[in-house]
This record gives C-alpha cells, structure tokens and sequence, in this order.
C-alpha cells in the first residue's frame, strides 16, 4: 500500500532538506501549486502559503509548531471548485482528519488534491509562540527544540510553555489519510527523515527523480508511534475523567461555561462549521420582547444566559458526530473556556455509539448523514 | 407538587401522527390538555435544534411523534428522526440532563386510541419527574 524513503538531512537542518525536496516537486510538476506553512514577515508565527513559484519557498517550514487556522477551510476553498491544476498541501494530523470529514459533507473535493502529511509534535497557542520567539535570541529554534524529542517521541516543550490541551490528549500523532508522510518520530531529524509515500504517488516520484522509495518501512517509527499514542491515550482519558467528575448536572455545566460571551469564536475556527447561513445567524432562535417581558412578569425577573446553554447544545446536536478534536475551539475562545474537552469528551460517547470514528475514512459515512432500519430499536417507542 | 401541570411541546408529522392526533378528536378519546401541537410535515423535518429550545424555555417534556419505521410517506424522514434523537439523548445524558423528558413515538394516522394513551402516559410520566430544572436557569 505504500513505500518508503529514507531523506539524509544535511547541516543538522531537515527543514532545508525539505525545502529541496518541495522545490523538486514544484519544478518537476508533482504538484502546480503547494500550500505550506512559511514563516510572517513580523517573524513571530506561520501562516499557510499557497506557492506556485519554487524560489518562493524560502522561509517555509512543514514542521511549524503551531496551528492559526485550520487548514481544512483553505483547503475546501482550494478545491471545492475545479483549481485546475494538481494542488498539494502540507498539513498537520488534525488537518488532514478536518479534511477527510468535509470530503463527506462534500465540502472537500479530493480529485485535484495531494495530501502531504507531516507527524506532529504538537502545537503551540500562536501568542505563546510569539512571544517565544520575541524572548528567544537569534539561532534559537523553537522547531528545531521540538525536533530533539522526536526520535524518542519524548516531546518537551519550552521551558515555561505548555504545548496545547488538545495537541496532549490527540491520539493522532502521525497522520493517515495522506498520500505521503513526512515522519519525524523513530528518526535523528538532524540525520534523517523516514518518507512515507502510497503506491501511486511512489511511482510518479521515482519516474520524475524526485525520490526513490526503496524502504518497506521504519520498525523504529511505528515503535515510537505506538507508544507515544498509548501515553496520549491515558493522558486523554485522566482529562476526561477530571471533566466528568466536575460537571454532572445541567447546573455544573452552567458553572463551566459561566464566563462565555456568546462571540461564537468557537464556532467561526471550527472546520466542522462550514454552514454558510448557520442558525445562529439567523433571528430564530430570539425571542420575541412581549414574550421576555411575560416571562420577566411571571418570575420577578429572567435571566439571559440560557442562549449560552442553548448555543452550546445546539452546536454540540450539529457538529459533534464529526469532531475531530483539533482544540482550535479551546485556542479560540477569549475567556479560555474549556470547550475543545467539553465537545471531545461528549463526543467520545456519541460517536461511540455508532462505532464512529471522525477523520478514519473517507469511505465511512457521517452518522447524522445515514441510517440502519435495523437499529436503535429502543428508541423506537416504548410499546 | 399537586398543582403541577406539565407544559408538553409535541412536534407529530402531518401523515401519520397528527392525523392520528385529529382520529383521537373525531373519536372523542379523552386525553389530558397538556399537550400544545406543532404540525410538521414530517418527523425527519424536526432539526433537533427545537426540541432543545422548546426544553430550554421551558417546556417540562417534549413529544416527536413520526409514522412507524418503514411507514414514512417520504421513505426515510423517520429513520433519520430516530438518529437525530438518539444523538441528542446522548448529549443530554452526557451533560446530566436526563433523557426521559424527550419522547419519540411512532404513531400511525389509525391510532387514535395510542395518541391519547401516550399523551396520557407522558404527562403522568413528567408529574413524577416534576419540573424542567431548566426553568430554574432563568429565574433571575
């Protein structure tokens, strides 16, 4: 099903040896147009880049440690309507899982795509890495200190920072999907980096003398991914936990979601919410003023934060099924509520019920978009 | 709390359930006044959305009441009716809400007698369970 290539790194510096290796797939026409992450001018984050022109490369960096946007909204603008010309994207694990859920909402043509996944270690909030990178002096690579833990899959992040919740409690560390992975863990990244490529793209590589896959596979990389996704796991399932036991009523969860603004953040960077005219949107949901001022009348006095129950119930009904827990909720919520482990723990059980998992096939439909005539028969009616 | 009535939103679908509902009134059954109706074309019409609304401003239960399975006049709208409820269910029991206050039944346009016995049944059901808690979320 696929092939693999070991890429020699040169000068200590696998970004370089990546660059090379992108040149060459722009140049040869592997792709006519890639989307990667290069660096801002103010040198302080990353931002996708969509590249046609090779020399434009400099600057980019696959392994960019952190996650502004999530790509998966790019990418369905990129190839909903025909681009006309093979588009290829460097994306992380989370992104390509965004992508393969929206392929199934239709929101994501694959016909003109190439997905070119790279192993992620994890992702900063963009204002940590900012501010990181303004303390730190020349020569420091935040990257590059994330890169030393990837051959043991022992990632430490920045003295004083944490990576984020939801980058500690992903079970996706490598991505799949793709149709070449960049593989960080198992390897010394300043020797190598193990390439994983599938069959059909493998072919077109080596015809064009991009790279030769002659690799079946790397024992050290899946040994490093196995137990690096265990420890994900458990990490996972202690947040769980932790978030059960706090919110066990209705009351509770009012508690945990006391300080939201309704900005609908959450709902604007989440890759799931692709609904161009979104209820929320829309004057339903409010109620009339004679109707809130009977209700005020009847109780003394009404309190107004029920449309924070509301939203959040609604949006967990919708887009729940299909979460895929890339956290850009959690990174986007200005009062730091914890939603990302609100929706992945609810989440956990609701797909469980299908036996659902979001992201781990393209061919696997969502559950809100199909039906079994044979199943749920306690929900059809206590007779 | 014996004065308590409970408030019931029910959404029935035009074919089935809401003729069913009018069979029960040309046949005089006897049913409790709890119920306020919602005429939907179909149950698979009913975005889960508005059972959380009406539940959310206040409604003590709510009632979705659909064709049987197999029956439904637009072939699948009840199947998908069922998913719908089940996810929402879980949601709810997931955040400590407790399920019991969303019903989903399937009563055909012949059962009359069914509507007003499930009606019956539900508002004895939601004496038991009391209030909405949810009510008490607006209270200022």
């Amino acid at each position: 099903m696929s092939k693999g290539a070991v890429l020699k790194v040169k000068n200590n510096d696998p970004v370089e040896a990546l660059r090379v290796l992108f040149h060459d797939f722009l140049e040869k026409g592997v792709v006519d147009a890639l989307l990667i992450p290069k660096k801002l001018p103010s040198g302080d984050g990353y931002c996708q880049t969509l590249i046609r022109d090779p020399e434009a490369l400099v600057d980019i960096n696959p392994m960019a440690p952190t996650l502004p946007v999530q790509s998966a909204r790019l990418i369905s603008h990129l190839t909903v309507t025909d681009p006309g010309c093979k588009v290829g994207a460097v994306l992380k694990s989370c992104e390509i899982r965004a992508v393969i859920e929206l392929v199934k909402f239709l929101q994501v043509k694959m016909d003109r795509l190439i997905l070119i996944g790279v192993d992620c270690l994890g992702t900063y909030e963009p204002s940590d890495y900012a501010k990181m990178s303004r303390e730190s002096g020349e020569g420091v690579s935040i990257t590059g200190s994330l890169l030393k833990g990837a051959k043991e899959g022992k990632i430490k992040p920045h003295d004083g920072y944490d990576l984020r919740l939801a980058c500690q409690i992903c079970e996706y560390p490598s991505p799949e999907n793709a149709d070449m992975i960049i593989g960080l863990f198992g390897h010394d990244p300043q020797r190598e980096l193990f390439i994983e490529v599938c069959d059909d793209l493998a072919g077109e590589l080596a015809q064009k003398g991009v790279l030769a896959t002659n690799e079946e596979g790397s024992a050290s990389r899946d040994q490093v991914i196995e137990r690096l996704t265990e420890e994900r796991i458990k990490k996972r399932d202690e947040v769980f936990d932790a978030f059960r036991s706090k919110s066990k009523g209705l009351q509770d969860l009012m508690d945990v979601l006391s300080t939201c603004i309704r900005c609908h953040n959450c709902m604007v960077a989440c890759p799931i919410c692709y609904c161009k005219e979104c209820v929320f949107r829309t004057p339903t949901l409010e109620h009339k003023a004679d109707q809130l001022i009977r209700w005020a009348d009847r109780k003394g006095g009404v309190r107004m934060p029920t449309d924070t129950l509301l939203f959040h119930l609604i949006r967990l009904s919708h887009m729940v099924t299909s979460c895929i827990g890339c956290g850009l909720c959690d990174s986007a919520c200005p009062n730091d509520l914890p939603v990302a482990t609100l929706f992945r723990a609810v989440g956990q059980k609701v797909q469980g019920m299908f036996d659902y998992t979001p992201g781990r096939s393209v061919d696997e439909e969502p559950p809100v978009a199909t039906f079994r005539e044979d199943e749920l028969q306690a929900e059809s009616g206590a007779l | 709390m014996e004065d308590f009535e409970p408030r019931i939103i029910a959404f029935l679908c035009h074919w089935c359930t809401y003729t069913g509902a009018d069979l029960a009134g040309t046949t005089r059954q006897q049913y409790p006044p709890n119920i306020r109706v919602i005429h939907m074309m179909c149950s698979g019409a009913v975005d889960t959305i508005y059972v959380l609304k009406a539940l959310i401003d206040g409604a003590d239960g709510v009632l979705l009441g659909g064709c049987h399975p197999g029956d439904c006049h637009y072939q699948t709208g009840n199947y998908k009716a069922r998913r719908r409820m089940a996810i929402l269910k879980e949601i709810l029991n997931q955040v400590g809400f407790s399920e019991d206050r969303i019903w989903l039944r399937w009563i055909s346009a012949s059962e009359g007698k069914l509507f007003a016995v499930t009606v019956a049944q539900m508002v004895e059901e939601l004496k038991k369970l009391g209030p909405n808690p949810m009510k008490q979320l607006w209270v200022a």
